[in-house]
């Protein structure tokens, strides 16, 4: 059996970073890889798809079903964690700092399931890198949707043209020791008081 | 003084409560300690990040330090247990459904344990005869007291927890959900999660555990064996903020003042006054307002609850053999004399005017458990030598 032959169950909350994963490992050969999202039914559903992986993602609750299910159950062939010896220590903080834990069926030599594992921690990193640059994006989108907001206020209040505004706005910041974004929510909030 | 940041990480249940108010209340702090918590969602990953250093110490089950130690399941990491987080705090709640059958054969809203046990045993023999599938009930790790306490109270009530049941695991925010879909008939749990199935209507609480074992052992303070070597002050520093911690959480006067601190989202999220009965022990223990008071339900220093008792880490180990978690090995039964660490305890709190007295290994009395059998940790070992 070649190693790309090897059935991968993904068990993850996460539709998108599922996704992503699961074209990682088919792109990397392995086409043998079901999704799990829907925890229903789990143990039945893991026999249907009789894994020889299991990635589970850390912050289900569902893992510690999991490993109680491997430990008592005869219907799956008994998944151990990955990580079982002290050499291993290095690949399970990688695994952990990027959020995913392994299981494979006992009696799997370690070395034919490193470069999934490895391939899970790269794809949860790049997941994760991601999801912080969607949400600069969208911070920063917003601050401006503050900015352009403090700056019609402004203009209104002091009978001033845009770029004053904005550059009253700017060395308040700079004074105050703040953001513009912030000066911006401050006179959003000032004008909104009752009067 | 310097102060020394320790990242501790918890699992919202009510026992959390001792490090919630260490870090809230300055008692860390006053220790030199800056202690920062991190709320997780499976003990899975406690274990796993407190192997891997992402968390110096963590909330804890005290049979997962012994599993730890002894590689059950996992990899095999030494941990130590230098002071518990208190005593008791679960029970055992069941769906209505299987509570109105088992009000039928003699069960009844606050009543004494053993007779709970036989209405189930009833309710059980029943089912079997007529052919209807075994009963689910659900804990929440298979390294818990909550595993053992369920286990120890079926048995003693004539029920096999292998064979006339399924055992399963559940994540204590899923059981009430689980339970109103009729996927699991009943769970033994830690507060707050027995008096919300109540107040949602889909469950009744059968036994506070405290009444299978008076003042039995819970969580503790974990960390690697070679952490709390390389980090002998920051250590004993914690001790004795937990100590101090736990005395306020304990004292009457602070009860709303903790329960308010521990119903923020960022710890348990859960109403206040749903987390007010497991501090106080009156419990709501049917949808039909019948309570009971059991005084005793949750104990953060009374009757030594913060001391880490040897006796208590060979019971855990007896019920590993006893249910074939664990092979017997003197080498297992030695680790499980040395996970609690009573003498850490003392030498950490030994200039305090309430120091704890010495710990013997001590037989725990007949009268704490609702079968009167006695547990002597001497004789166990002695019996078995593997």
């Amino acid at each position: 059996m070649s190693d790309t032959s090897l059935k991968i169950l993904i068990v993850d909350q996460s539709e998108m970073r599922a996704s992503v994963l699961e074209a990682g490992l088919r792109e990397a050969g392995y086409d043998r890889v079901t999704i799990l999202r829907d925890m229903q039914n789990l143990l039945r559903r893991i026999v249907d798809a009789n894994p020889d992986v299991i990635c589970i993602d850390l912050e289900n609750p569902q893992r510690d079903v999991l490993e109680q299910m491997f430990q008592v159950s005869r219907l799956v062939h008994r998944p151990v964690a990955m990580f079982v010896n002290q050499s291993d220590a290095q690949s399970m903080a990688a695994a952990i700092e990027a959020g995913v834990g392994a299981y494979v069926v006992d009696g799997l030599r370690k070395e034919r399931v490193k470069a999934i594992v490895d391939l899970a921690i790269s794809r949860f990193n790049a997941f994760d890198r991601l999801t912080q640059e969607l949400s600069t994006t969208r911070r920063a989108l917003d601050e401006r949707k503050l900015t352009d907001r403090a700056k019609g206020i402004l203009m209104k209040q002091r009978n001033c043209t845009e770029e004053e505004a904005f550059s009253l706005m700017r060395t308040t910041a700079m004074n105050e020791n703040l953001r513009v974004a912030e000066v911006a929510q401050h006179i959003i909030t000032a004008a909104n008081l009752p009067r | 003084m310097m102060t020394r940041e320790i990242v501790a990480g918890f699992v919202p249940l009510l026992d959390c409560a001792i490090l919630v108010a260490a870090s809230e209340r300055g008692f860390a702090r006053a220790e030199g300690l800056e202690l920062i918590l991190v709320r997780e969602t499976s003990w899975a990953n406690i274990r796993d990040r407190v192997i891997v250093g992402h968390f110096d110490v963590a909330h804890m089950l005290g049979p997962m330090a012994l599993a730890s130690s002894l590689g059950l399941g996992h990899l095999q990491v030494p941990m130590i247990a230098p002071i518990a987080l208190g005593l008791g705090g679960n029970a055992i709640t069941v769906s209505t459904d299987l509570w109105r059958q088992m009000v039928f054969h003699g069960a009844s809203a606050g009543g004494a344990t053993a007779p709970q046990g036989k209405a189930l045993a009833a309710v059980i023999r029943e089912r079997a005869r007529s052919g209807a599938s075994p009963l689910a009930f659900a804990m929440v790790y298979p390294f818990s007291c909550h595993n053992y306490e369920l286990r120890y109270w079926l048995a003693a009530s004539g029920i096999d927890p292998d064979r006339d049941l399924n055992l399963i695991v559940l994540p204590p925010p899923l059981l009430v959900s689980a339970m109103r879909e009729n996927q699991i008939d009943g769970f033994c749990v830690g507060e707050p999660w027995n008096s919300l199935a109540v107040d949602s209507g889909v469950g009744c609480i059968v036994t506070a555990t405290s009444d299978v074992w008076r003042r039995s052992p819970e969580k503790v303070l974990g960390m690697r064996t070679d952490w709390a070597q390389l980090h002998p002050e920051e250590t004993a520093a914690l001790i004795r903020a937990c100590y101090r911690a736990a005395e306020w959480c304990a004292s009457p006067a602070n009860r709303i003042e903790l329960a308010a601190l521990l119903a923020q989202s960022k710890y348990i999220n859960a109403p206040q006054e749903v987390l007010q009965r497991g501090l106080t022990g009156n419990l709501r223990v049917t949808d039909s307002d019948s309570t009971v008071h059991r005084p005793e339900f949750l104990l953060f220093a009374p009757h030594l609850a913060t001391r880490p008792s040897k006796s208590h880490a060979i019971w855990f180990y007896a019920q590993m053999l006893r249910w074939a978690q664990a092979a017997p090995t003197p080498w297992a039964a030695r680790a499980a004399q040395d996970i609690y660490r009573p003498d850490l305890y003392r030498l950490a709190l030994a200039n305090f005017r309430t120091a704890p007295p010495t710990e013997e290994m001590s037989i725990i009395p007949g009268d704490d458990f609702f079968d009167e059998q006695e547990f002597d940790p001497r004789e166990f070992l002695g019996s078995r030598q593997d």
